[in-house]
């Protein structure tokens, strides 16, 4: 039995999915912007697909541009929004110190060049403060993006609040809801957001393949110039098989975010207390309440989280160490870091990201393996530090 | 059983973890990330570099076993990439490879073998472990004598032995590039590696400014009769056997043949005046664990590349011995290590001092 727990990475691609894909791959050539028959088949699909995904978020198709995933998305929304507000006085863009890489590596680059960009700090369960955002913004911020629910522990931010404050500036306000979307209600309304991104892959749809939702009326620089494609902010010949993909996700979405999110977030909960009952020195990174269905991160005292992670997945079950996309880099994740947790705790966590096909049989074999291979895990360590004790009073 | 193949990605790693499989064992890949590898492939180009951790991906597909990567950069700096500049900016010339054996793969990695429940770890290495009659485990030559490595290999303690497997121990290069072409290995005709896998490019000196930068401090360049023939950039430049690059005409080719960190002096000399008839060994490892008789006679090898010497051992301390060859040897050089062997056994291996 082989276990995916690692959801937040990426999810199984819905088999409701692959048949619409298929079939647009297989019969539905045309490209969107041609003027015969099949063009005209193609524009359905993909306006079909924008109806479906503005559904999902409570927004309107024509509000809808679709990218090649969630990063694109986020480097559209604040690259685009910065580049739109440049003749203006507003040059200053926040964020927040645990944001995806997608969203702080553009700030970066930003910062290299003429914007100022301010990280907001988290506190130890990372939830950013309304306060922190008082401090910081001023009449010249042009953007404040805050992700809806981190990736890596789960945890929800006040949207609705930090929007509140940075349109009282007269700033734009963006959301990273790549891991929001599928996992809970997500409406732009409620949160009072002006740019929302999204990705298909997180959600049951292929890769390859997102949207970014920008509030009518929203001025924003395209990044990618070409040709007058989604109304002239995203040029490029439309990805219809991955569009309808991502469609077809999002009517998932929309028919059962609702009634699986409980079941998940039960055997979640049930995987949580199994653990921290088996597994002694054992602790939740994270808010425990605000945070999204299916994910857990929990650090394990005296383990390398590597470790661990190869040892679960000879097991047959796949777990993440810190984000997928921060894999292979010596960096300890900069979330747990920013909640002020020492590298050391950091280097000692793991995250359990459930989805729609974990059962509770599933959830019941991976309580019953944790406990011995931690143990063993934590035996060698010990054990090898004698040994390099031993041997470094030989001189060797 | 199960065993855990530290794979480089290089041909002979491969090899080492097909031949494994292919007996039946019960085969983990373990490549080690050393670097950053972040910025792609264009800062390291040689063993372990983002490419190398690919091709032992692929290899591991090949073979249809469990393969990933273990992330030693911390340990890499601490044990390995530190002292390599500090043994440079003081006048010595290092051996990392030594390091990263002892230190990471017998060591870090070995450990985490363990914690996967895997009884030893299996390298590349042209090398032998043999059980004795004693109950010592006796750490020898390979086969291939172009190819030995175990001069690399002389850090490594009983323990660490007893759970050490060199599956090419017994072959021949040639015989390791027929294997990985006939199990269709992805690497079977990628090039062996020289360089330091750090510093690909070979440009010691620059990488060792990078890191020290005080270490770019100038001092004399002088003759064996101290006389000052001209000025250098940093003793980290140079090494004991040096003849290129000195920047100084002669009518004789003159070589580095002493350093001074201290004084930060370069002497050179005709190549005569690098001939030494005795060494220092400190932190010497002695393979079965303790020391032999005092005035025991070796064939005791200086350098990777050099041809045995006979020698006799005095030991002075636990761990330090000096060694005085039966004729004199060119380029002896503080930092390289000495290992001295009894037939093709390793007796013991110390730093030169």
């Amino acid at each position: 039995m082989r276990i995916y727990l690692d959801h937040n990475a990426t999810t199984p691609t819905d088999p409701s999915v692959v048949a619409a894909m298929t079939n647009v791959l297989g019969e539905q050539f045309g490209n969107a912007s041609s003027l015969h028959s099949f063009g005209q088949a193609a524009k359905i699909i993909v306006d079909d697909a924008r109806a479906d995904v503005a559904g999902l978020i409570g927004a309107g198709p024509q509000e809808i541009v679709f990218t090649s995933g969630g990063t694109e998305s986020d480097n559209l929304a604040i690259r685009g929004i910065a580049e739109a507000l440049l003749p203006t006085k507003r040059r200053h863009l926040i964020a927040t110190s645990i944001e995806h890489e997608a969203v702080l590596h553009t700030l970066t680059a930003l910062a290299k060049r003429d914007w100022i960009a301010t990280l907001l700090p988290v506190d130890g369960s990372g939830v950013v403060d309304p306060q922190a955002l008082e401090a910081v913004i001023t009449d010249d911020t042009a953007l404040v993006s805050v992700m809806h629910a981190n990736n890596e522990i789960g945890t929800i931010q006040p949207l609705a609040v930090l929007a509140a404050i940075a349109h009282r500036h007269g700033a734009i306000f963006h959301t990273d809801a790549v891991q929001s979307i599928g996992k809970m209600k997500v409406n732009v309304t409620d949160l009072d957001v002006d740019l929302l991104s999204l990705s298909a892959h997180k959600c049951y749809g292929p890769k390859g393949v997102g949207a970014l939702w920008i509030r009518r009326g929203s001025r924003l620089v395209q990044t990618m110039t070409g040709g007058k494609q989604e109304r002239n902010r995203r040029a490029g010949t439309e990805n219809v098989p991955g569009i309808a993909g991502l469609g077809t996700a999002a009517r998932l979405a929309l028919q059962r975010t609702e009634t699986e999110a409980d079941r998940i977030a039960a055997l979640r909960d049930i995987l949580e207390a199994g653990i921290l009952r088996r597994v002694s020195g054992t602790l939740i990174n994270g808010d425990p309440t605000r945070r999204i269905s299916n994910t857990t991160n929990i650090s394990f005292d005296r383990v390398e989280a590597e470790s661990l992670l190869i040892a679960l997945d000879l097991e047959g079950i796949a777990v993440s160490t810190g984000s997928a996309c921060s894999s292979g880099t010596l960096q300890p994740s900069h979330v747990l870091r920013a909640m002020g947790y020492s590298s050391h705790r950091a280097q000692n966590s793991i995250r359990f990201s459930l989805g729609t096909r974990n059962t509770a049989a599933e959830i019941d074999r991976v309580i019953d393996v944790l406990p011995n291979l931690v143990d063993k895990l934590r035996n060698t360590a010990r054990a090898s530090s004698v040994l390099t004790q031993q041997s470094s009073l030989d001189g060797g | 059983m199960k065993i855990v193949a530290a794979m480089s990605g290089g041909v002979d790693s491969s090899v080492a973890a097909a031949l494994l499989h292919d007996q039946g064992y019960e085969v983990i890949g373990l490549s080690m990330q050393l670097y950053d590898q972040r910025d792609g492939e264009s800062s390291f180009g040689s063993c372990c570099s983002l490419d190398d951790l690919q091709d032992a991906r692929r290899v591991a597909a090949v073979l249809k076993i469990p393969h990933y990567i273990v992330n030693f950069e911390r340990q890499f700096d601490a044990h390995v990439i530190s002292s390599f500049v500090r043994d440079y900016a003081a006048a010595r010339t290092p051996i990392p490879c030594v390091h990263c054996n002892g230190e990471l793969k017998f060591t870090n990695l070995l450990e985490r073998a363990r914690g996967l429940d895997a009884d030893s770890v299996a390298t590349g290495h042209y090398a032998r472990v043999t059980l004795e009659e004693d109950g010592h485990y006796a750490l020898r030559r390979g086969l291939d004598q172009n190819k030995d490595q175990s001069y690399f290999l002389f850090t490594l303690t009983q323990a660490q032995l007893s759970c050490a497997c060199f599956p090419l121990g017994e072959l021949r290069k040639p015989a390791v590039r027929a294997y990985a072409a006939a199990r269709r290995l992805p690497v079977a005709s990628k090039p062996d590696s020289h360089e330091i896998c750090f510093v690909p490019d070979g440009n010691y000196a620059s990488f060792v400014e990078r890191r020290v930068p005080e270490a770019l401090h100038p001092g004399p360049i002088t003759d064996t009769d101290g006389r000052v023939l001209g000025q250098h950039g940093g003793v980290h430049r140079y090494t004991v056997g040096q003849r290129k690059g000195l920047g100084l005409s002669s009518s004789v080719p003159l070589y580095v043949v002493a350093m001074d960190a201290t004084t930060r002096t370069v002497t050179v000399g005709p190549r005569t005046a690098m001939e030494r008839t005795t060494l220092t060994a400190a932190s010497i490892n002695w393979i079965a664990g303790t020391p032999p008789t005092d005035r025991t006679r070796v064939a005791a090898q200086i350098r990777h590349r050099h041809a045995e010497a006979p020698a006799t051992l005095h030991l002075e301390g636990p761990t330090t011995a000096r060694l005085e060859f039966d004729v004199p040897q060119s380029a002896i050089s503080p930092g390289q290590a000495v290992v001295f062997y009894d037939g093709d056994a390793v007796v013991g291996g110390g730093w030169i001092d």
